[in-house]
Formats: structure tokens, C-alpha cells, sequence
């Protein structure tokens, strides 16, 4: 059971956080709806709540949901540019199919 | 495919309901575009890594080329590359300062200057939707997806017509404004002063080619503008070109060609910024008259050289806080804005002047469009419930309406909040007066000749009643933009009509300026000119009052009588024209008296023809 988030990404989120000036971590989940079923959720998080789990990838804390983990383990969650556009993006091995747009995705 | 941002927790966006907004300084020399993403307010940056956009637009035969791009047609093809639009935004040709040494064929249209280029007749508005555009692209192409919203800055002295043309473009370029933001308020929001405990800011902004000061006040959220300031020809740009004739004069060189003045222009601005890091500067160069500069330039030169730019800077900042009342201690915050802040002897000079050290650790090029994307990003809905903010807007300058003997009666007073609105009543000057026209001024004096008149309307179908018994309800309402519209309605017959202030043209940033200090500094003359206008005003009144009763019941008066009052309504007609508020009144007077017994016996007439044929137990 893991999430992980590549060095890149890692690097990204500590900064963000640095900038907020606040933040336990980030928090990774699915929540229903969209085109194809499931869309992300990427939020940051100031404190986990009892139900959550947390992993550690390259000195930043991930949290999770228990239910959102069954969907989104082995998840690797990087950070890519394209062209002027610059962002995260889930490397989800349980995604069967996911809407063009890359918001939404079906188990 | 769609890159995710890390949202505030709770706030992840559903999928395709993303609210992209972003914050855009459309600034005279150079735009920038910014959002907030990760929960931080960034610039955008075009392909090259580059966040600001010169504000040029070269318009060619068949293409336009703009910003960076643009550059070198300001010298190959002037006529074609407009500068500076900003300027022209919501101008006549009459407002416009130094039009004459300006390389463009101008064309004088009813409410703005328009422009003639290689591709036809454009209007300032067009050429900065193109800008826009640009602008908008480079977001939509950032933040993969459409826009929701946009939040445009203006200068906060921009008057109704400066802001709705600014409206206009962005409109044309297919920004939805989501509101117009004053640039200091911008910078205040950037630096998070509207979270902080209340008081006065300045804002000290000096940019390539403008010096604008202004003073803010904080209360409750709330940004009043107290004063604001400035010097139309002083920036960055005016440093360089004191660097410029001091390289001249070092390196013993002939007078440069104009390509190689350029060069020299370029270097002397490359030093410039190079002395606010280190101590000394090579200005070194081979001209292409085969002559060499090969000087240094230490900062105790640079800033012996400027000293009088700096100390000019003083002026504005002096004249705003004495037209708000303050002194400088009383300034809780400087931030500082625009590209030439960053010179060190600036930063230490308004040190000194305020007494302590100002806000500088976010770019100054950038600081504007970063406030203006928070606001936008709080205004598109992108933030916690709890952590709501509400910045709110001022009438940057009073709104009224002429009244009778040319007075503006201020309706919306300077700095209320937006949006606003506020009802007068009104009624009729003459009897049987079915229609009344109404002016739309703005700006802070007593006289309506010393305004700016912004639009005009009329109210038709009032029915016939005698002087001042129609009620006339008159609202005029600002929206959150700062954008004017008034109506105007009978009350008793429910007659309305309204206009949308589209005004004809604005002010004159020195206009603005200069109106608000001579509000202050004339306000016992404007009291005097006041008084006068009421006297005439009253005078005229009971002209025509005894003139109508003369023709109605003359025959009440013998021949005595008669010429008396007749030589003291010839005596008032004369003194309306004289410039004694005093005499005037005196002259009111006298007829008044003089008229007291004819008055009497109009009313006994009319009694007994009422009474005629009646029986007095009747009444």
C-alpha cells in the first residue's frame, strides 16, 4: 500500500507549503462525478483527521482518505510542465480510462 | 490534458468547474497578467520566461506585432507603433498633453482620440484589447482552460470615463471583468495589508515614465483613497537618460548618431540596474562611429548625478499628504511599485522622509498584478468561507448635478463606497415647466464650469405645475466598477427617465490632480463664487416673477406706481450682471419690498373673484 510522489513533485509541494506559510502536507483522494466517474482531489492539508492515512515521500507528508487509497494505491504523483502550463498529474495504475481532459478517470 | 493545482482544503474544484481568474495590470509601459495558483499569487510568463508584456502594438499592413516584438518599430516605423496607450484611454484630443511632439496622425471623434495606422482608424480602446488579448492568451494557455473572470487595475485618479474604456477593452479582448481595482489598493492587497490592523498607507510608484503617489486608508476593509499624487514626466526612464548625458560628457565623444544614441541609451540603463547590486559599473561600448566608451560608474556618481530626480519625487509625496491632512509619521506602511523603486538611494530617501524602511520584498515590476489576482481569485469564489474578504472601492472623485446658476450640487460625495446609491429631490424652476434637463458633473468644486462634465439627459412630460411644486426624485447609482448610472423620475406622475453615463471624455491625470489640491486651496473663493450664483439665481427668480404678475394684474397699479417698480426691476436686470454677491442682494430686496403692496392687492383680487357669486357661509 503506497502513494508516492516523485522527487520533482516533492520538491514543488515543500515550496508551495513554504510559500503558504502553513500546512501539515497534501492530501491526494477521489471524490465521485465527472465525465468518466472519479476525479482528483488534491488539496492541502493543516491537520489529518482520525480516518486518514499518512505516507511519507521525500520529506513530504501525503495524506489519504481510507477509501480514496482503494482507488488510488500505487498512485505516483509527479509534476510536469507542459508548455506554459505547469502542474501535478496522477500516474494512477488503477485508472482503466480516463476523460481527455486527465480530471476524471473510471476503475 | 488538465495539470492539477493543490487546492485549499475543502476546496477542490469539481472536474471542468474550475474558476480560472486571473489579475491584470495594464500598465503604461509594460502589462503583466497573474493568478493564484497552489495558493500563491504568480506572474505568468510567456515563452521566453518573460512575465512582463511591453505595452506596444505595431500595427503592420496585414498582422499586428506586439510587445517584445514591437520593440524595434518604435524606431523603424513610429507612426504605426503606439506607446503609451494608456495615455490616450477615454481622451479627447484637448486632454492630452505634448499631442503635438507625439509621432501619430490623430483623429478628433465625439468622446475619444482615435488613432490612424496602417490598418485603418483604431481607438485607444482596440489598440489596448489587443494588448489584453494577448494577455488573455498566455493565461488561457497557462492555466489550461477558459477564463471565469478577470480583475483589470487602474490608476486610482482614472475618472469614469478612463475606467469604462479600460472596461471596454478588456471586454473587446474577451475578458469578463470581474471588477475594476484601483493599483495602489492592488498593492496593499499584494502585500496583505487588508488583513492587517487599520491606518494610512502610501504608495509610492515610480514606473519607466510616471511617478504616482498615493495615500490609502484602511478601515474595516475598506481602501479609501485620501490623496493622490504625481509628476506625468518623471520614471526609471529619466535616470537612464541623466547616465546617458553624463556617459556623453566622460567619454568626450561627437554627438552620437540616433542608432548609436540608442546603444548608449541601452547601456546607460543596464548600468543603472547593475548599481542597485554592486558598487561600480563599467559603461563600456564601441560605437559604431568607430569610437570607444569605456568608463566606470561608481553609485556615489549615479546618485550625485539623480539626486534632483529624487528629490523631485519628494514634491508629489509632500503635496499628497498635505491635501490629506498628514504628516509623515502618521503613515502606518510604504509599498513600493514599479521598476525604479529598486534603486537603493529611492529606498533610502523614503526611509528617511517617512521614517521608516518601505515594503519591498515582492517585485515591484509585479506587486500590482499580484494584488489584482488575489482580489480576482476571491472574487471568482476560489477561497474558504472563512476566509472571506470583501475589499471594497471608492468614488475616486465627487459626482453631482448642476443646479440652477451653474452650482454643482454633489450628489455622491468623493471616497463613498462601492456601490452606492443615493436619491435627491428636485422640482421645477418656472411654471408649467414640462421638462428639465440634467448634468452630470464630476469633481470637487463649487462651480460647474470648473468640473467635468461627464453626460446630459432630459426629463420630458412633467406636467404643468406651478414653480416648485414637482417632485423630482434623482438617484444616481455607482456600481462596483465605479460605473455611473442616473435616472430621474416625476414622483406624483411616475415620469422617468435615465441614462448610463457612457461620459464623452475624462480628465487629465494632472486635471485630476490639480482639480482635487484646488478644492482644497479654493475653497473660500468657490464660497464667494457660490454665494454670487445664489443671488442671481434668487434674482432672476423674482424678475420673472414681477415680470408676470405685471402683465397679468398691471392695471392694479397707477402710473406712479408703475415706473417705480419699473426703474427697480431695470435697476436689478443691470445689477445681475455686476459681480457684488452683496449688492445683488440688496437689490433683491428693495424690489421685494417695493412690490409688497402690489403683491397684497393681486391676492385681494383674486380672493374676491373666488368669492364672486359665492356665499360666504359656503367657504
Amino acid at each position: 500500500m503506497s502513494i508516492t510522489l516523485t522527487e520533482r513533485a516533492a520538491r514543488h509541494v515543500g515550496n508551495f507549503i513554504d510559500k503558504r506559510g502553513k500546512g501539515f502536507g497534501i492530501r491526494l483522494g477521489v471524490k465521485t462525478s465527472g465525465c468518466s466517474g472519479m476525479a482528483y482531489k488534491l488539496e492541502f492539508v493543516d491537520q489529518a483527521l482520525d480516518d486518514d492515512l499518512v505516507f511519507d515521500s521525500h520529506g513530504v507528508k501525503v495524506v489519504i482518505d481510507r477509501k480514496s487509497l482503494a482507488y488510488l494505491n500505487g498512485t505516483e504523483l509527479d509534476y510536469v510542465r507542459e508548455g506554459l502550463n505547469e502542474g501535478f498529474k496522477f500516474n494512477n495504475p488503477n485508472a482503466k480510462n480516463q476523460c481527455g481532459c486527465g480530471e476524471s478517470f473510471n476503475v | 490534458m488538465a495539470l492539477l493545482q493543490i487546492a485549499e482544503p475543502g476546496q477542490s474544484a469539481m472536474p471542468h468547474k474550475h474558476r480560472l481568474a486571473v489579475g491584470i495590470d495594464l500598465g503604461t509601459t509594460n502589462s503583466l497578467v497573474a493568478t493564484v495558483r497552489n495558493g500563491i499569487a504568480v506572474c505568468l510568463t510567456d515563452e521566453q520566461g518573460r512575465a512582463l508584456l511591453p505595452s506596444l502594438v505595431h500595427y503592420r499592413d496585414n498582422d499586428i506585432e506586439l510587445g517584445f516584438d514591437a520593440m524595434n518599430a518604435r524606431v523603424s516605423d513610429p507612426r504605426n507603433t503606439i506607446v503609451s496607450v494608456k495615455r490616450f484611454m477615454g481622451r479627447g484630443l484637448a486632454d492630452v498633453a505634448h499631442i503635438e511632439a507625439m509621432p501619430y496622425i490623430f483623429e478628433e471623434t465625439p468622446g475619444m482620440l482615435r488613432l490612424r495606422t496602417a490598418q485603418g482608424s483604431k481607438s485607444p480602446v482596440e489598440i489596448s484589447a489587443e494588448i489584453l488579448r494577448v494577455l488573455r492568451k498566455r493565461a488561457e494557455a497557462s492555466l489550461g482552460g477558459e477564463l471565469t473572470g478577470a480583475v483589470v487595475t487602474v490608476p486610482a485618479y482614472f475618472d469614469d470615463a478612463q475606467r469604462q474604456a479600460t472596461r471596454d477593452a478588456a471586454r473587446l479582448a474577451g475578458l469578463h471583468v470581474l471588477r475594476l481595482l484601483n493599483e495602489p489598493t492592488a498593492a496593499a492587497v499584494a502585500y496583505g495589508l487588508d488583513n492587517t490592523s487599520e491606518g494610512v498607507y502610501a504608495v509610492f510608484d515610480l514606473g519607466g515614465g510616471t511617478f504616482d503617489l498615493s495615500i490609502l486608508k484602511l478601515t474595516r476593509g475598506v481602501f479609501e483613497v485620501l490623496a493622490t499624487n504625481g509628476d506625468t514626466a518623471l520614471g526609471g526612464d529619466d535616470f537612464d537618460h541623466r547616465l546617458y548625458c553624463w556617459a556623453l560628457d566622460h567619454a568626450r565623444i561627437a554627438p552620437p548618431s540616433a542608432e548609436d544614441a540608442r546603444r548608449l541609451q541601452m547601456a546607460a540603463r543596464a548600468v543603472k540596474e547593475l548599481l542597485t547590486v554592486s558598487e561600480e559599473a563599467p559603461f563600456r561600448l564601441r560605437l559604431d562611429s568607430g569610437e570607444e566608451v569605456d568608463l566606470t560608474v561608481t553609485r556615489t556618481d549615479f546618485f550625485e548625478m539623480t539626486r534632483p530626480l529624487v528629490q523631485k519625487t519628494l514634491v508629489p509625496v509632500k503635496r499628497a499628504l498635505r491635501d490629506a491632512g498628514l504628516s509623515p509619521r502618521d503613515v502606518k506602511g510604504v509599498v513600493m511599485v514599479g521598476g525604479a523603486t529598486r534603486m537603493p538611494h529611492i529606498q533610502r530617501t523614503v526611509a528617511e522622509y517617512f521614517g521608516q524602511e518601505p515594503l519591498t520584498n515582492l517585485d515591484p515590476d509585479k506587486v500590482v498584478a499580484l494584488g489584482a489576482a488575489m482580489q480576482a481569485n476571491a472574487l471568482a469564489g476560489n477561497r474558504r468561507e472563512d476566509d472571506q474578504w470583501l475589499l471594497l472601492d471608492v468614488i475616486p472623485l465627487s459626482l453631482g448635478l448642476e443646479t440652477m446658476g451653474g452650482l454643482s450640487e454633489k450628489i455622491i460625495p468623493r471616497n463613498a463606497t462601492l456601490p452606492v446609491a443615493r436619491a435627491q429631490e428636485f422640482t421645477t424652476f418656472k411654471d408649467g415647466q414640462t421638462a428639465m434637463s440634467f448634468h452630470i458633473v464630476q469633481g470637487e468644486r463649487e462651480l460647474v464650469s470648473d468640473c467635468r462634465s461627464l453626460a446630459r439627459f432630459e426629463l420630458r412630460g412633467i406636467p404643468p405645475m406651478a414653480a416648485g411644486a414637482a417632485r423630482i426624485r434623482v438617484t444616481f447609482q455607482v456600481d462596483a466598477d465605479g460605473l455611473l448610472s442616473v435616472s430621474a423620475l416625476e414622483t406624483s406622475t411616475g415620469v422617468e427617465a435615465s441614462i448610463h453615463v457612457k461620459p464623452s471624455y475624462g480628465l487629465t491625470d494632472d486635471e485630476i490632480a490639480a482639480m482635487l489640491r484646488s478644492g482644497l486651496e479654493n475653497a473660500d473663493g468657490d464660497q464667494a463664487a457660490r454665494a454670487l450664483r445664489e443671488q442671481r439665481v434668487e434674482a432672476e427668480r423674482i424678475l420673472e416673477a414681477c415680470t408676470q404678475a405685471l402683465a397679468a394684474d398691471g392695471d392694479l397699479l397707477d402710473e406712479a406706481e408703475r415706473t417705480a417698480i419699473d426703474a427697480l426691476i431695470a435697476r436689478l436686470r443691470k445689477l445681475t450682471a455686476g459681480h457684488d454677491a452683496a449688492t445683488l442682494s440688496e437689490g433683491v430686496n428693495t424690489l421685494s419690498r417695493a412690490t409688497e403692496d402690489f403683491a397684497a392687492r393681486r391676492m385681494n383680487r383674486t380672493l374676491r373673484s373666488a368669492l364672486t357669486g359665492h356665499n360666504i357661509d359656503e367657504l
